[in-house]
């Protein structure tokens, strides 16, 4: 079996368009003995939304994880490669895997707030990396986080009221807030809508779009129309290979490989 | 029309279902009646020792018998003597007074002496002291027993003198108070509770002061720092064996180590603590990892995701998050702590020590070991007091796992 990824056939022109923020080369995963991830290069483009779809199981969710080394946690695990953030490799012995969340924030695929007050749940991460000077600057980027993540209309009455107590699409866009928090420069979604309804999924969707102004966003997503609707970039994923990358849109419409089409079109996955 | 009747079949799943809830219900049944019996009997029999006979006698502090320079040296037992004998003018044979003496207390003295002491002004005076009767002329008049001497002898000279002193007005019934102010005694009706409540909190406290830290942070590196290795698999499966090791054992091993190695005070609750913290380690180890590994991971990843540390993440979420469950097990532990009584045998707590502790370092018995001392005693009084002490053991332990309760709530309620 070939791991080479086929590439549209021209370079992609969002990433000829904007930076490359992300540049994974020759990546491999494994779990103990099991390969999760086989040979994988992509490049990820600032300011844009990058889609990974692919079926279940297929490692998207695990190279994802493998940005902001979070597998780092499941102690069978083991990434060999190259993922470089603005050209540091992230797996360096140098980098010190705090200041790297901080600067690639996540967003999982069940909303997970703490179990505090929405105030403290958006204060926590700018408390630990000390961003704030003072209660007032605290104060000011709690608010702005909540209004990015326009949250802040439904919520400022009651900050104090604990974040868990809201509804599953205000908790995921208070789980934005909070990521977006401690200012970061990447942020992952982990299929942030699957636990939502059509009307919440429509409101993070609108916000991903809006934030993609100032972020590099990377979201896993089960939803076809939904890769189709919001990104920049997709990525096809199958079996732990990256099968295809291209224009959302080159994707979607003029897909060059066999798999990829038939998993948009319904065929399979 | 459709036929909505039981078939057989479900006739005979609802009859099945019938049978279990039944005996479901039997078996509730069956254990709340065993409790309600033991409370019951429990109650009955510590009711006698609740009240106490209390005698008043009028007496001269005679300066001949208590010089006012060395008022510890007087002798009060005679100045109580003289006045028993005053009560009873018409008994003149000395084996007979005698008898009358020992109906009384020997504590009416010392309060008589307690009060010259306070007010040496006294002395010379005609006062009133009151102190309770003997336990077997008590438990007489409480018809607990059928005769005053506890020979079972014949005592109608007794039983006259008592029935006099009663006519008379001599005696009243109150609440004995001695039973939870004083520490223990050889006479039933000056014994009490206090020391016994003394020596377990003092016990108690010692345990949760060491158990407590050791068991969580034992349970917070396991759970959460420690790698996956042989040696701490091997350290699981010793804390596991730890919590079925019999309790007895654990005592020898204080009287080894603590007493015998390290010199600690034996009898002592410092001792008694670091043997119950011991006991109940692995219990609260065993609760405390269940508890934080019930934590959703999902509240890891979010601290994680945030760029909290490691340490960060499991101090600032998840260890408050397992904090009710930590709770919990702790209580069940130290609850069990506080029943014990094996290893406090062992190392010397069972020993009759009268006055009440005031240090961790005072020689000290605790609650159970009272009851298991009070309930090896022929007086019926003491086999009274054996339910009393039983009775404060069960409340003492009803409002430690009142309170457990009350802060879980409290520690669920904050978020």
């Amino acid at each position: 079996m070939s791991f080479k990824t086929v590439f549209t056939p021209a370079i992609p022109a969002i990433i000829a368009a904007n930076a490359p923020k992300i540049v994974a080369q020759d990546v491999n995963v494994y779990y103990g003995e099991k390969s999760a991830i086989k040979e994988l290069s992509i490049t990820i483009p600032d300011k844009a939304v990058s889609a990974f779809i692919g079926p279940s199981g297929c490692g998207k969710s695990t190279f994802l994880r493998s940005i902001n080394r979070m597998n780092d946690t499941i102690p069978s695990c083991r990434v060999t490669g190259k993922i470089a953030f603005d050209g540091m490799d992230i797996y360096d012995r140098a980098v010190d895997v705090v200041e790297l969340r901080a600067r690639i924030g996540m967003v999982f695929q069940k909303p997970n707030p703490f179990p505090k007050s929405i105030f403290e749940n958006v204060a926590y991460g700018v408390r630990i990396h000390g961003l704030a000077k003072d209660k007032v600057d605290l104060e000011r980027i709690v608010t702005e986080s909540l209004q990015r993540a326009s949250l802040w209309d439904e919520v400022k009455d009651r900050l104090a009221h604990a974040g868990t107590g809201l509804s599953g699409g205000q908790q995921q866009r208070l789980c934005i807030a909070r990521a977006i928090a401690v200012n970061p420069e990447v942020i992952l979604m982990d299929e942030p809508c699957s636990a939502l309804d059509p009307i919440a999924t429509a409101r993070i969707e609108e916000l991903i779009s809006d934030l993609k102004q100032n972020f590099c966003i990377v979201i896993v997503t089960h939803s076809m129309q939904q890769a189709a609707r919001v990104s920049d970039l997709t990525a096809f994923f199958h079996l732990g290979t990256l099968v295809e990358v291209g224009d959302t849109d080159a994707v979607f419409t003029n897909p060059q490989e066999k798999r990829t089409q038939d998993y948009i079109t319904g065929r399979f996955g | 029309m459709p036929n909505f009747t039981s078939s057989p079949r479900t006739l005979k799943r609802n009859r099945s279902e019938r049978i279990f809830r039944a005996i479901c219900q039997s078996a509730i049944a069956l254990t709340a009646l065993f409790l309600v019996f033991l409370i019951s009997n429990l109650a009955i029999n510590a009711i006698p020792s609740l009240t106490q006979y209390v005698v008043r006698l009028s007496l001269v502090v005679d300066p001949a018998k208590v010089d006012a320079t060395q008022i510890a040296a007087g002798d009060f037992q005679a100045i109580v003597r003289t006045a028993i004998a005053a009560e009873f003018p018409d008994v003149t044979a000395k084996p007979e007074k005698k008898k009358l003496v020992k109906l009384f207390s020997t504590s009416i003295a010392e309060n008589l002496q307690r009060q010259v002491t306070a007010d040496p002004s006294l002395i010379g005076k005609t006062i009133t002291v009151e102190g309770p009767l003997a336990a077997d002329a008590d438990s007489f008049l409480k018809g607990q027993q059928m005769s005053v001497s506890a020979l079972g002898e014949n005592s109608d000279f007794e039983a006259r003198a008592l029935a006099k002193l009663k006519e008379a007005g001599k005696l009243t019934r109150e609440f004995s108070w001695s039973l939870l102010t004083n520490g223990d005694s050889r006479s039933p009706e000056k014994a009490g509770l206090r020391g016994a409540f003394m020596g377990s909190l003092f016990t108690i406290a010692i345990t949760l002061l060491v158990a407590l830290p050791l068991g969580v942070a034992a349970a917070l590196y396991l759970e959460e720092f420690a790698r996956q290795s042989r040696l701490r698999d091997l350290i699981e499966v010793n804390i596991n064996n730890l919590a079925a090791v019999p309790s007895i054992i654990f005592g020898l091993l204080g009287l080894a180590v603590f007493v015998n190695k390290f010199g600690l005070p034996r009898s002592s609750p410092l001792v008694g603590g670091l043997v119950l913290a011991l006991l109940v380690l692995p219990t609260i180890i065993i609760a405390s990892r269940a508890a934080l590994r019930s934590v959703p991971p999902s509240i890891r990843e979010a601290a994680l995701g945030v760029g909290a540390s490691h340490q960060q993440s499991v101090f600032h979420h998840v260890l408050p998050l397992a904090v009710p469950g930590i709770l919990t097990g702790t209580i069940l532990g130290v609850a069990r702590a506080l029943g014990e009584t094996a290893p406090l045998l062992m190392i010397g707590m069972v020993a009759f020590i009268a006055d009440v502790p005031t240090r961790i370092t005072d020689a000290a018995t605790a609650l159970p070991v009272q009851v298991y001392l009070w309930s090896a005693l022929p007086e019926a009084a003491f086999r009274s007091r054996t339910s009393v002490a039983i009775l404060a053991l069960l409340i003492v332990l009803f409002v430690f796992n009142a309170l457990a309760i009350w802060l879980r709530n409290r520690f669920e309620r904050r978020w």
